[in-house]
């Protein structure tokens, strides 16, 4: 097919006499487009395209303003209008008319007026506003094709907020007989669930019922929209699973009309969407996983005629069957597989096999051995994107032992290179490389300075910061060598400042200025005068910029204490004291200062002081008082600019609300603060027009409620520096086969004559991929780096060790101490060769929110011994048939600290295994054992989450003021007493406030145990999944895990929030975020406002401000302690809501949880 | 600046469609066709255009169909004089791109009967429409040929029945009319 389109395109300069030939819609050369488009190929400039298309523009615009222009010719000119905008030209004036042309003109008018609609705007641009009639019309047409257009343009772009206006008539088309109309339908929902998902969250079933539409069509396209949620959410939908396996079967098995054949093989598309979605859903999900074994097998044997799209689907087929829950079987054909792609001989194929092995190296690094020599191959190729992608996969097989080749590659490479955006991710690849695995202190420091020349201005800021951390406060190795370390920094620094400094960035500059600053003094017979010296030629160069020179300014105020450099300092300060830069006036005449007095300066700055004694009053209150005597004397409230703007663009914005409450006339003179505050208006309203004291409250409003945003309260959120020790986990992930390799020498013998070039390459084969065979497999797994490892980032080591309980915290308020402390937890496992631990640490909670249950929840520490050796140990050697010695008997991999636990066996099993009725227990029972603390908390019915033939676990939520707890309930039901208990909960959408009896000693038979977790919700989610494992020992030795999940709800985390009306009135201004929608109202007898609040109130855990006539206004909070507020009014039959919160998306979630209790009253 | 592109690689929350946008261009990097999929501001797609014209038209004929660009991946195909240019992301499959590439062609062959250059210059409204039969919003919509062409037909035909009919009709008349022409036409074909 291709070679046909080739040759007649190909034949293309004979066309180009313009004559035209018969069939279907030949060159329109008598047209004026067709004149317009003869005479811009005839011209000879740039310049004289400009002057022609200019008069042709301005002919543009005199006919479509002229009355007499019929809508026959308007089309012929917005064609002629696109035309000149696609060469680069504005035309601006004629996007009004195309949506008239929309509007007015016929059929094949209106197509033309859409196309020139959806090409001039997008989705942001206001003139949209004025196509929704339109498309209101169109899609209640009678003509088939008008409702096709009008579907079209929707889902291509379509104001958000007009939505709620057509989406019943977009659902309504889901069930039209026409198929083409059902397609389109389809894909417009999937456009609004893309650009507002609250809107269709409520018609999900109706996407279920489009997945099993009779045509093919239909189900394709409801294909994108379950693309989109399952990788939202992949929990909700395992129960689809099976459909989509089946749908999948039937069309590798061709049962699909001949028509979606592509080159003879079925449906690729919707193939290749199938496999996504079916790797989305089995990722770490055995008994999903083995719903799709068989069909994936299926796909993978099917594909096999050699063109493009059987290698698309073969590679989505291999990361599907990488994603999901492994078997060895179809590894073993997946990895053939992208052997064949690497080693093929068209380029795009060897490219994908490229980027199919970074993600495959992770796990099992022998497919990047059986490759490496096509790999150095491709790291010359000319191609640049496959050298790219070569490096790609060189940095995830990086260990200590091969770091300084592949680093060398990775900045060989960096140094041709141009683009920003690769510039950037390499050098923090390097950077990352380096602080890992960096061999010795010399080649980090060297290895950083080439990182800081080429990484310049662009690289991330993170980079230059954590270097500087990781010189101030080591790595948690000896002292002696990060000394030495230091040291080594001040000599290549000082090198580089003795020659040219012109080329050295900004950033690289003040990384040499600082640590000069602080460590010169380490060097032995280094005089700080010689330093000041280099510093002060440094000040004075022309191409450093302001903020640079007030990091050399600083550096020399640290070294101004020595006898040479006070005179060299004084001579600085006195030329920088009269410089117009503030920061650097300041900063000299500082320097001068501390130059002249030794004793203040030993006092400031002293050597070597610790680097975390500062204490920073982030929340600024000891400006409160300052702040709140200037309030007094009528200085206007801090707003933050975010919130500036927002009332900017609110006053400025058009008023989309009907007008529904006629004001009486005398109130006009507050109408845009009626805007702003819904308590305002429900208090005008009832007032009927005072206007006087109406002003008065105004005023007072905007003075006060200041306190929020300058007050404690009002940075909450950062002071609850909760510090969480975390847990020494289990080994995380999921068991992967790994496949032994006897490493690099095997395959270089299989070579025989060696040409030099060829030695050459073995030669750096070997050195890039040692470290790959069995010996040394700890490294294959980025998760149980050893010792050896140099330079660890704090916060990554906390990350890999740590269960998601610190994850949250440890970002931000992490303070070193408890980093020293994963450190030495991890240092402890390893030196002792034990497995890891399931060492639990004590965590002490000082968030003020959870003060009440502050337990320090100590563990005494198992024995390492017991837990680790008889793990049941998944070795599969036969995955790439090599490396068969290693079986299931040896240990190298336990003595190497890894440890690969059996998950547990489908959860539908165990879920009929164990009834909890049939094993006796009630949930009267079971709450018999909540603590006094506990059982007095409202809570939630107990349900069964998961057990096994000794053990079930329960859970219920509880809820408390503060948080929620999600109290778990162990209970051993079996013969025999189990021991070692450990609960470990993961959801990285919550933070965990504080936890109890997560780990227990001893659990006798047919008795129970009650942990929870304390639980905030800090960014809003409609429901988040909660995943963790109970371990456990039932017969000594033999450790067990039993995993569970469960659900929890944004309403879980909703709490009252209690406000007068006033303080809901200075709240509701200091909120950014809102949304507005019209919910059902609940008719019943009495008063339909009140009865649909306390229903809201009931279901959700609001709090009723107040009621004024038809307007009511709701407070709430979603813990920790968000606020958003809720302002009802009853309008044309039903409930005009307005929410308003600091939080983005917090009103969107909590509307649809309105919305659902509404539905369902 | 994206972070970490392993991670971008891991987990993708984006409610982006699959496809950004599309250029055609010709080897002298006149545009051709453009059709965006994400929101941009005028100024913004003329950056873009102007910097993948010079970078694809800067590759050798040998090369490998795909860029790293930005953040995003672009694929390209030449055909003839014309080059079809679509951004993706970086987790999408570049080799089903490039055969809804040639899908699109293949669309424009049977349509245009034996596509050249200067057909899609002078009627590049219809291929706009047809564009829009085959992708809507970012993503596949029909992939099977006929059906395809048989949209394009139906509003092709509505164009011919309303330039012949008298203008007093009203719509409901003409969408008769329309309908019965073309199934008429599909049986012939069948």
């Amino acid at each position: 097919m291709s070679d046909v389109v080739e040759k007649t395109l190909t034949a293309l300069p004979s066309l180009l006499s313009l004559d035209s030939q018969s069939g279907a819609g030949k060159l329109s050369s008598t047209s004026k487009l067709g004149g317009l488009i003869r005479s811009i190929t005839e011209l000879t400039s740039k310049h004289e395209e400009e002057k022609l298309i200019n008069r042709e523009l301005a002919a543009i615009k005199e006919q479509v303003s002229s009355p007499n222009t019929s809508m026959r010719q308007m089309k012929e000119i917005m064609v002629r209008a696109i035309y000149c905008e696609m060469l680069g030209y504005e035309a601006s004036f004629s996007y009004i008319h195309a949506i008239k042309l929309a509007q007015q003109g016929s059929a094949i008018e209106k197509r033309v007026g859409y196309l020139a609609v959806s090409l001039f705007l997008n989705e942001s641009h206001d003139l949209l506003l004025l196509l929704v009639n339109t498309v209101l019309k169109d899609l209640q047409s009678t003509n088939l094709i008008e409702v096709c257009m009008a579907l079209t343009v929707v889902s291509q772009l379509f104001p958000k907020d007009m939505i709620p206006a057509i989406l019943p008539l977009v659902e309504e088309k889901l069930t039209n007989p026409k198929e083409i109309i059902r397609r389109k339908a389809v894909l417009a929902l999937h456009k609004f669930y893309l650009i507002a998902p609250n809107q269709v969250q409520h018609i999900h079933s109706k996407f279920r019922k489009a997945l099993c539409d009779k045509d093919p069509g239909v189900m394709t396209a409801s294909l994108h929209i379950y693309l989109q949620l399952i990788k939202e959410n992949p929990d909700s939908y395992k129960d689809l699973t099976g459909s989509f396996v089946a749908i999948l079967r039937q069309v590798v098995g061709g049962k699909l009309p001949v028509d979606f054949n592509y080159h003879n093989v079925p449906a690729p598309w919707l193939q290749i969407q199938l496999l996504r979605i079916l790797s989305l859903l089995g990722k770490d999900d055995q008994s999903t996983s083995e719903l799709m074994y068989e069909v994936l097998d299926e796909s993978l044997r099917r594909a096999e005629m050699n063109h493009n799209i059987t290698y698309a689907i073969l590679y989505e087929c291999v990361k599907a069957i990488y994603t999901i829950y492994p078997k060895s079987e179809l590894l073993e054909k997946a990895a053939k597989c992208i052997g064949n792609f690497v080693v093929s001989p068209k380029i795009n194929l060897k490219y994908l096999g490229l980027k199919a092995l970074t993600y495959v190296v992770q796990q099992d690094a022998s497919l990047a051995l059986q490759h490496q020599m096509t790999i150095i191959e491709c790291l010359d190729h000319s191609d640049s994107i496959i050298k790219r992608e070569t490096l790609e996969v060189l940095f995830r097989i990086t260990n200590v032992k091969n770091v300084a080749v592949i680093v060398e590659k990775m900045l060989d490479f960096l140094k041709l290179c141009n683009d920003d955006y690769t510039i950037i991710d390499l050098v923090g690849k390097v950077a990352e490389l380096a602080e890992k695995y960096s061999p010795n202190n010399e080649w980090f420091i060297q290895t950083m300075n080439v990182v800081f020349s080429l990484g310049g201005e662009l690289m991330h800021p993170d980079i230059p910061n954590n270097f500087l951390r990781l010189l101030a406060q080591g790595f948690g190795s000896e002292e002696e060598e990060q000394q030495q370390l230091r040291v080594f920094a001040v000599d290549s620094y000082l090198t580089l400042l003795e020659s040219d400094t012109a080329h050295l960035p900004q950033r690289f500059l003040q990384v040499i200025s600082w640590a000069l600053g602080e460590f010169s003094y380490l060097k032995d017979g280094l005089e700080p005068c010689k330093v000041t010296k280099l510093l002060a030629k440094l000040l004075d160069e022309r191409n450093v910029t302001s903020e640079s020179r007030s990091w050399i300014l600083s550096a020399m105020a640290k070294l101004s204490a020595g006898p040479g450099a006070a005179a060299l300092a004084l001579q600085v300060s006195e030329r920088y004291s009269s410089s117009l830069d503030t920061v650097l006036r300041q900063q000299a005449l500082e320097l001068l200062h501390l130059s002249q007095d030794p004793e203040l300066h030993a006092r400031v700055l002293p050597h070597g002081a610790a680097w975390d004694s500062f204490e920073v009053d982030s929340s600024l209150s000891f400006l409160d008082s300052f702040v709140s005597e200037a309030l007094s004397q009528g200085a206007a409230p801090y707003k933050a600019p975010h919130q500036r703007q927002e009332e900017l663009r609110q006053e400025k914005a058009l008023s989309l609300e009907p007008y529904s409450i006629s004001l009486p006339v005398s109130l006009s003179s507050c109408s845009i603060t009626d805007r702003q505050s819904p308590t305002l208006l429900s208090m005008s309203s009832s007032l009927s027009g005072n206007s006087n004291e109406l002003k008065a409250g105004s005023s007072t409003l905007k003075l006060e409620g200041v306190k929020r945003v300058w007050g404690k309260e009002g940075y909450l959120h950062q002071q609850d520096a909760v510090e969480e020790a975390a847990q020494v986990e289990e080994a995380a992930t999921p068991a992967l086969p790994l496949s032994p390799q006897q490493g690099g020498a095997e395959s270089q013998q299989t070579h025989g004559d060696l040409t030099v070039v060829e030695q050459e390459k073995q030669k750096l084969a070997s050195s890039l991929f040692v470290g790959l065979g069995s010996q040394n497999s700890t490294f294959l797994m980025g998760k149980s780096d050893s010792t050896s490892q140099q330079f660890r980032r704090k916060t990554r080591a906390a990350d890999s060790t740590s269960s998601g309980v610190s994850e949250r915290s440890s970002s931000s308020s992490h303070s070193s101490c408890s980093d020293f402390l994963h450190n030495n937890l991890l240092e402890d496992s390893q030196n002792s060769l034990n497995t890891q631990k399931i060492g639990v640490s004590n965590g002490t909670h000082e968030g003020p929110v959870t003060q009440s249950f502050q337990t320090a929840n100590g563990i005494p520490e198992e024995d390492g011994e017991e837990l680790g050796n008889p793990l049941p140990v998944i070795v599969d050697s036969d995955v790439a048939s090599i490396g068969t010695e290693t079986s299931k008997e040896t240990s190298p991999f336990l003595d190497a600290g890894m440890v690969l636990v059996q998950p547990c066996s489908p959860q539908t099993e165990l879920r009929d295994f164990v009834q909890p009725g049939s094993s006796g227990i009630t949930q009267t029972s079971l709450r018999s054992q909540f603590p006094p603390e506990l059982s007095q908390l409202p809570h939630s019915d107990i349900s069964l989450l998961s057990s096994d033939h000794s053990l079930s676990l329960s859970a219920c939520r509880a809820y408390r003021d503060d948080a929620l707890l999600f109290v778990i309930i162990l209970s051993n039901c079996s013969q025999s007493s189990t021991n070692g208990l450990s609960v470990q909960l993961d959801c990285k959408q919550l933070k965990v406030a504080s936890l109890r009896g997560n780990a227990l000693e001893n659990l006798p038979a047919h008795s129970m145990s009650v942990c929870w977790y304390a639980l905030l919700m800090e960014e809003p989610h409609t429901q988040v999944t909660v995943a963790g494992s109970v371990s456990y020992r039932a017969v000594p030795g033999h450790t067990q895990t039993l995993q569970f999940t469960d659900k929890l709800f944004l309403t879980d985390f909703i709490r009252p929030l209690t406000l007068s009306t006033e303080e809901y009135g200075k709240l509701w201004l200091s909120f950014s975020q809102d949304v507005r929608q019209n919910l059902k109202l609940i008719q019943g007898e009495g008063d339909p406002l009140r009865a649909t609040l306390s229903a809201l109130k009931e279901q959700l855990q609001l709090h009723i401000v107040d009621i004024i006539g038809s307007e009511g206004i709701v407070a709430c909070r979603l813990l920790p302690d968000s606020p958003c507020l809720l302002h009802c009014r009853i309008h044309g039959g039903s409930l005009a809501v307005w929410l308003r919160s600091p939080l983005l998306s917090l009103p969107d979630c909590l509307l649809y949880y309105c919305q659902k209790t509404l539905e369902e009253c | 600046a994206r972070a970490c592109r392993s991670d971008s690689r891991r987990e993708d929350f984006s409610r982006t469609p699959m496809m950004q946008f599309m250029l055609l261009f010709s080897r002298q990097g006149k545009l051709r066709l453009q059709k965006w999929y994400v929101p941009l501001s005028d100024k913004e797609k003329k950056k873009i255009t102007r910097e993948l014209v010079q970078t694809v038209l800067a590759r050798k004929p040998k090369m490998c169909s795909f860029l790293e660009w930005r953040d995003l991946k672009i694929v390209y195909k030449r055909y003839a004089s014309l080059y079809f240019c679509c951004a993706i992301e970086d987790q999408d499959n570049e080799l089903i791109t490039l055969e809804i590439i040639h899908r699109y062609v293949e669309l424009l062959d049977k349509y245009f009967g034996s596509v050249c250059e200067l057909d899609i210059i002078f009627n590049f409204e219809k291929a706009y429409f047809i564009l829009d039969e085959f992708l809507l919003g970012g993503e596949a919509q029909e992939t099977s040929k006929k059906n395809v062409l048989k949209a394009i037909e139906q509003a092709d035909l509505l164009q011919e029945v309303c330039c012949s009919l008298p203008s007093s009709l009203g719509g409901v008349a003409r969408c008769h009319e329309r309908q019965d022409v073309s199934t008429a036409r599909s049986s012939q074909t069948e």
